[in-house]
């Protein structure tokens, strides 16, 4: 019988923590799917963040690094300048990236480091319970803002995509989702236009994932989906933001 | 012997140059020597000073709160460091800023006109040289071909102008200064 | 042949010429002089330096660094060791070598930029999160550290550990007559954990996170040997007149060097006082205190902090011996003079005799 549907070889023989729904096991296989695909098993280091996506290293079977919570792009930093023939990207969640690893991102970017992040938008703080992220929604409840967030206390949604393109070190931003079949091909595709600029050493990269949170967003698997395309991409619109090829 | 110095003044007057020049003398004259600079909110303001501390032992600190010698190229720094010369020490001003009326009586002044002496020479720029120069012979912390030795390796061989004018600006201040 | 350096450039100097390949810095004073000396320096020789927007950025490049294999440090001062601790944790926790430079100055908060051995607790205890240890290198004088640069390199190879460079503003901002005769091309280490691209090998993972509690147990009982280890082997210090001394001064680093001048001073006056100068903070040379114990009963520590090396010393002494204090945190750096007062003072208090 011919197979049609398999393990990527990039990927180690294992199960998925995530919880059910959950967008992280897509991306993981995303992301090792293109490595395969590209042929950069042997090239491919990865930094792993503190989130729900810190595991990664049992799944990917490619030389991993662990980071302390939001200095991902800061480490990458460190391998690149030192292997500038690997092919290094950070993965990283929104609070990972977009709260305590600002700085380090930001300035990651700004220098043009020869990295790509991906980093994964989905609204709350996954691993630890369903705390407010800077990307979470205005109104949108979550353990520490039981009663929606309100912008007067909390601040607003934070558009990484929108904030990096002004860094003149950036050369390609998208934001995309997996969410559905469609929204994955295209994923799938701005991962590895990110690597493939990389390589070409045309500068920082950075692919913005959409990603469902059933668990924290108290929602079903599918009703998470929706709700991307629904509420979520009305604050994070989809497409490219910024491209320099 | 130990000796140690505060060179002083604006910054600007050469004030770690003659400090650092001394003290590269000193090292190739093969005595222990520190350098310490004044650093940091310190140097704000626009005063700099540094402590030369040469020996023919190993040095312990390379601050002196007892300096036995001070060179003060304006009246803030002669007003603040001719307090801390200890008792019998000498202090080198430069006379064309400083004015050294409330001088210490337990110390020993030695004034030089440097504008007047450097006009000589058709620049300013050396003014610290000079003093430098005076200073050497007054303290015979080191001797004066050490120091015009360690010129050309301060300041690059291929440099012979410079040396030059350096070296007339040491001898100036070297021979204004009575045995 | 000898030239004036400060002991920042100097430091830069030798770790360039130890092997170091990247430099990662964020200004602060009194250490500034090293990151712009390895701005101009790493540059010119082809080697990574960045000037990082933080402390933490700053460290955790190192980290990046190192897991590739490559000789990495960074350096700062009190304010932004905090801010590094973080990274060194993580850096102890992943069995990865870094050299790390702290020109300590007064504090606690802000402080002063003022020379001070006030980070001496921070150092020796670990400093970040977890059972941790860092070797702490002291050294006295800029010719030292010109020894110390490549040995701190070797040991965070060696035992691929974080090593500390325990300096204070003074050591930083001071030149003395300095060469590097002593440094020989740096070692080969083996480095079969380093993450290069999995390339004809199966791919590494270099990670901290042990949820497993039996596994994370066991992963720092292993640290603890290598601890151990080093506590036997690595432990380094001075001693200065102690064979007939009937007071022994406990003194590092600067310190050591102002209790130096102040012994010298004694002596002249037939007071017989020597000194012990740990080399390495941590481990501390407590086994040579153990043995002066049993013949000297008056220690005396001196140390620019309100109290922190009294501390090993007195675990070192277990109550043996009578432990005098001398401390000037904030920043002031006393004179040898002064010192010498006040240890003489405290000679006589204890001897019983009467101060002539
Ligand atoms: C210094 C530090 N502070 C806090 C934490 C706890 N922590 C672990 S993951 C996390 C947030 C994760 O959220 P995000 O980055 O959005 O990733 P997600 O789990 O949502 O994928 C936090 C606060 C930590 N590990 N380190
Ligand atoms: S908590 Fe959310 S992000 Fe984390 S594994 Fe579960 S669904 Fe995924
Ligand atoms: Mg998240």
């Amino acid at each position: 019988m011919k197979k049609i549907y398999t393990r990527p070889k990039t990927m180690k023989e294992a199960h998925f923590h995530y919880c059910p729904g959950c967008g992280h096991g897509i991306i993981n296989r995303l992301l090792m799917e293109v490595v395969e695909e590209m042929g950069l098993r042997d090239k491919a280091i990865c930094v792993a963040p503190a989130g729900c996506g810190m595991l990664l290293y049992n799944y990917f079977d490619i030389d991993t690094l662990e980071s302390a919570h939001g200095r991902g792009a800061a480490v990458a930093t460190g391998i690149k300048r030192v292997r500038p023939e690997n092919l290094v990207f950070s993965y990283q969640g929104d609070g990972d990236l977009a709260a305590i690893g600002t700085a380090e991102g930001f300035h990651a970017a700004n220098r043009g480091e020869q990295i790509t992040v991906i980093f994964v938008n989905n609204g709350v703080y996954g691993m630890t319970g369903g705390q407010m992220a800077p990307t979470t929604l205005t109104n949108q409840v979550t353990t520490t803002t039981p009663n929606g967030r309100d912008p007067i206390l909390a601040g607003h949604p934070v558009r990484i995509c929108e904030v990096f393109s002004m860094l003149d070190g950036t050369t390609y931003l998208e934001r995309v989702a997996v969410n559905k079949p469609a929204a994955v091909v295209k994923a799938k595709k701005a991962i590895k236009k990110a690597f493939q600029y990389q390589l070409d050493g045309k500068g920082f990269s950075l692919v913005e994932i959409l990603s469902p949170c059933p668990t924290n967003w108290k929602m079903g698997p599918l009703e998470s989906c929706r709700w991307i395309d629904d509420v979520m991409t009305k604050q994070f619109p989809l497409g490219v933001v910024k491209d320099i090829p | 012997m130990m000796t140690r110095t505060i060179f002083s003044g604006f910054g600007g007057q050469g004030v770690l140059s003659m400090g650092f020049t001394l003290a590269n003398a000193a090292m190739l004259e093969g005595k222990y020597v520190t350098y310490l600079p004044s650093y940091g909110v310190e140097v704000r303001g626009g005063t700099a000073n540094c402590t030369v501390v040469v020996s023919d032992e190993e040095i312990a600190s390379p601050v002196a709160s007892e300096p036995e010698f001070v060179v003060a190229m304006n009246q803030p720094s002669f007003n603040r460091f001719q307090n801390i010369l200890s008792s019998g020490g000498l202090i080198c001003v430069n006379a064309s800023l400083v004015n050294t009326d409330s001088v210490r009586m337990d110390i020993e002044l030695l004034s030089i006109p440097t504008s007047e002496l450097a006009e000589k020479l058709g620049t300013i720029k050396v003014g610290n040289m000079i003093i430098l120069g005076a200073f050497i012979k007054a303290s015979g912390i080191i001797s004066f071909d050490a120091m015009i030795k360690n010129l050309a390796e301060l300041l690059g061989e291929g440099k012979s102008k410079l040396i030059k004018l350096n070296k007339e600006a040491l001898e100036m201040g070297f021979d204004y200064v009575k045995e | 042949m000898k030239k004036l350096m400060s002991g920042n450039a100097a430091l830069g100097e030798a770790a360039i010429l130890s092997g170091c390949m990247c430099y990662f810095g964020y200004p602060i004073t009194p250490q500034n002089e090293l990151t712009e000396y390895m701005a101009k320096r790493m540059n010119e020789l082809g080697r990574v330096f960045i000037q990082s927007e933080s402390e933490i950025a700053a460290i955790n490049m190192v980290l990046g660094a190192s897991a590739t294999g490559a000789r990495a440090m960074t350096s700062s001062s009190s304010p932004g060791m905090s801010l590094k601790q973080e990274g060194i944790s993580y850096l102890a926790a992943d069995e990865l070598p870094a050299v790390v430079v702290d020109m300590v100055r007064g504090g606690p908060g802000m402080g002063n930029i003022s020379p001070a051995q006030s980070d001496y607790l921070q150092a020796t205890r670990g400093g970040g999160h977890g059972d941790y240890k860092t070797i702490v290198l002291a050294p006295g004088s800029v010719q030292e550290l010109t020894e110390i640069v490549p040995l701190a390199f070797d040991l965070a190879d060696q035992y691929r550990n974080p090593v500390i460079i325990l300096g204070d503003g003074m050591l930083g901002q001071m030149m003395e007559p300095v060469d590097f005769d002593n440094i020989k091309p740096p070692k080969e280490y083996p480095k079969d954990y380093v993450l290069t691209g999995a390339e004809g090998r199966p791919s590494r993972m270099i990670r901290s996170l042990l949820f497993d509690t039996k596994e994370e147990e066991e992963h720092n009982w292993k640290l603890v040997r290598k601890y151990h280890r080093m506590q036997q082997n690595e432990i380094r210090y001075e001693t200065f007149l102690i064979d007939d001394a009937e007071m022994v001064v406990v003194a590092y680093g600067i310190g050591a060097r102002i209790a130096r001048g102040a012994i010298k001073r004694l002596r002249q006056d037939n007071i017989k006082v020597g000194m012990v100068r740990p080399i390495t903070a941590w481990p501390f040379p407590a086994p040579i205190l153990q043995e002066l114990a049993k013949t000297v009963h008056e220690f005396f520590v001196f140390e620019m902090s309100a109290g922190q090396l009294i501390e090993d010393v007195r675990l070192a002494l277990a109550g043996q011996g009578h432990i005098h204090f001398y401390g000037r945190p904030g920043g002031v750096v006393p004179t040898p003079v002064e010192l010498y007062r006040i240890i003489g003072r405290h000679y006589y208090m204890a001897s019983g005799r009467k101060q002539p």
